[in-house]
């Protein structure tokens, strides 16, 4: 027989799971109040904060002094190619590694997962000094690659786990019904692993949009994305709380609507393999 | 035309051996069973056939034509998996239009065989439906009918019914062996289930590790058994062995006498035992006899009328001309 669950049970439960929802969404909702305050009223107590006037000076201040289409069109180029860049290369490797793995693939996996374990600063220098060799400093197409090396690992291993799930003896039922390689990717697989491939698309632009190191590091003005833009504004002459917060929520705000929009697809395929 | 040759053929992983030199001629048309215990390369085999598999040596002719280094498509050939194999995101109709589609058969052909083979599989009402709608009898019978409408050299099934409950693995048995009847085309089915093989196959074909161990029809593998393994292998329940003297006696080292070739008594007869389990199935009773000084368990199959029970003695008189004897390496003599 099934557990009951009574109604009083059910009740605790919702309201911690809204205390958690809460607590975590916090600090952004709290970036978006602040936007929406004087500098002057953004570094009051909390409730003053709250009951002080609400004006768009920020967000006017911040449009006056950056370009934040230029940092917009750099974050959506770096981060949807170092997806798609990813990807095209992800696809096939996982593909091997999946359906035709060799005595090493195991290691290899292990490997590349590896490098997420190394700090970032540890490699920095000699990837600036190949960056500035080679003339990639502030350019899109050095920012790109960049992130594609970064996030190629997690691809790959999403979309091995996705691939794995499916079974073999459906690609070789349309190895023996006479489909080509081609045939049994465009037709078979593909339709397939559409889901595991947009989550995996997905994540990863959230992770390149985010990304901070490296861009922080290796842009100056031309290529710099929404996260140079955010930095800009916490300056050595103090603290202007109200004008990186109205950066902040201009930053993050496409990536939030995207979201928003394909959250089921996100929670698909970040719990993907959990449960069979 | 579906004659296969398979000459020398052989097959390793890495280091490990699956596949001894092995030769093997299947008929046009005809039902060959591959059988034989789990790990013993009745599946492999087939997949060598298939294509899916590489051969490490040797040769796999198909009418006459080299066909070792084709691809599976290239083959003619059409095969049934153990997980159906569906395309989930397809209907029905599309799963068994696809190999079709990918020969380029034209699109009123397509339907007119689509149409043929659903009449004949009962499909007509779930051609629109998606494989993940339908029950795993019908699913199996979708995987039937894509197979069809390629009209294959040959049939590949491997362990088609093993994921089917007891109920409907008789009735697809019987739908295959019909489908043979029609259609007469060689077809090679593997399987472990020795009544899947006696009860479909023209030929059977035993398997233990990778060699052949025989090669015949369902009854002279029953009547003539060339060594212990087929002999325990072959027939349902298993053959009863004896070693010793009663063995020797006979002039080999183990003699073998099948469950239904013993007639049991409460009177008299040549060996006597008490009564273990008996398995009552209406029409036969299956005694496990114990305590007879012969082996440790005699089973023995007796008429459902016969009034035994647990812990009673009976008396066992097996039939002499149908007492199979072996050597110490387990031939026959």
């Amino acid at each position: 027989m099934a557990r009951a669950v009574t109604n009083r049970r059910k009740a605790v439960t919702t309201l911690a799971a809204w205390l958690i929802g809460i607590a975590i969404f916090f600090p952004i909702l709290w970036i978006i109040v602040l936007s929406f305050k004087t500098e002057g009223e953004a570094i009051k107590a909390p409730l003053e904060v709250l009951g002080s006037p609400w004006t768009l000076e920020s967000y006017a201040t911040v449009q006056e002094r950056s370009n934040y289409l230029l940092h917009f069109t750099n974050s959506v180029i770096i981060s949807v190619g170092s997806t798609v860049l990813g990807l095209i290369i992800a696809i096939p490797a996982a593909w091997a590694m999946a359906f035709v793995p060799g005595r090493r693939t195991k290691d290899v996996l292990m490997w590349m997962l590896s490098t997420k374990m190394l700090p970032p600063v540890g490699v920095l220098v000699p990837i600036y000094l190949i960056f500035r060799d080679f003339g990639l400093l502030d350019t899109r197409f050095g920012l790109t690659v960049v992130l594609t090396l970064i996030n190629l690992p997690i691809i790959i291993w999403m979309l091995y786990t996705y691939f794995r799930e499916i079974p073999g003896e459906i690609l070789e039922a349309a190895r023996m019904d006479g489909a080509s390689l081609r045939n049994e990717i465009l037709y078979v697989l593909t339709p397939m692993a559409v889901p595991g491939i947009a989550s995996t698309l997905l994540l990863n632009i959230i992770l390149a949009w985010n990304e901070a190191f490296w861009t922080l590091n290796l842009t100056a003005a031309k290529a710099a994305p929404l996260t140079a833009f955010i930095a800009s504004y916490s300056s050595p002459e103090g603290l202007f709380y109200a004008k990186l917060s109205a950066a902040s929520t201009m930053a993050i705000a496409p990536i939030l609507v995207m979201g928003w929009f394909s959250q089921k697809q996100l929670v698909r395929g970040l719990t993907f393999g959990a449960v069979k | 035309m579906g004659r296969i040759t398979l000459d020398q053929v052989t097959k390793s992983f890495g280091e490990v051996n699956v596949i001894p030199p092995l030769d093997l001629t299947i008929e046009d048309g005809e039902f060959v069973v591959f059988v034989g215990p789990s790990g013993c390369g009745k599946s492999t085999l087939l997949r060598l056939i298939a294509g899916l598999e590489d051969v490490s040596s040797g040769q796999i002719r198909i009418d006459g034509e080299d066909a070792t280094d084709k691809r599976p498509a290239d083959r003619g050939l059409a095969m049934v998996f153990q997980s159906y194999a569906l395309y989930p995101h397809m209907s029905v109709r599309k799963n068994i239009a696809f190999p079709m589609k990918m020969a380029g058969v034209p699109e009123d052909e397509q339907k007119r065989r689509i149409d043929g083979a659903a009449a004949a599989l009962n499909l007509t009402d779930y051609l629109d439906r998606r494989p993940g709608q339908l029950s795993g009898g019908q699913r199996q019978r979708v995987a039937i009918g894509r197979a069809i409408v390629r009209e294959p050299q040959a049939f590949l099934f491997d362990e088609p019914l093993s994921n089917l409950d007891a109920a409907l693995r008789v009735g697809m048995r019987l739908e295959i062996s019909e489908l043979h009847k029609r259609l007469a085309t060689t077809m090679i089915y593997v399987t472990h289930d020795q009544v899947e093989a006696m009860t479909m196959a023209d030929k059977i074909v035993v398997l233990r590790a990778g060699y052949i161990e025989q090669v015949g029809t369902p009854l002279e593998l029953y009547r003539t058994p060339r060594n212990r393994f087929v002999a325990g292998f072959i027939g349902s329940p298993r053959m009863n062995f004896i070693e010793g003297e009663t063995a020797a006696a006979k002039g080999a080292f183990a003699v073998g006498v099948r469950p239904e070739h013993i007639a049991a008594s409460t009177e008299s007869g040549t060996w006597q035992g008490k009564v273990g389990v008996a398995e009552h199935l209406g029409s036969d009773t299956f005694l496990h006899v114990h305590d007879t000084g012969l082996a440790d368990v005699l089973t023995v199959r007796v008429d459902g009328e016969l009034p035994v029970r647990h812990g009673d003695r009976i008396f066992l008189t097996p039939e002499e001309d149908k007492i199979h004897r072996f050597d110490a390496e387990g031939h026959r003599l």
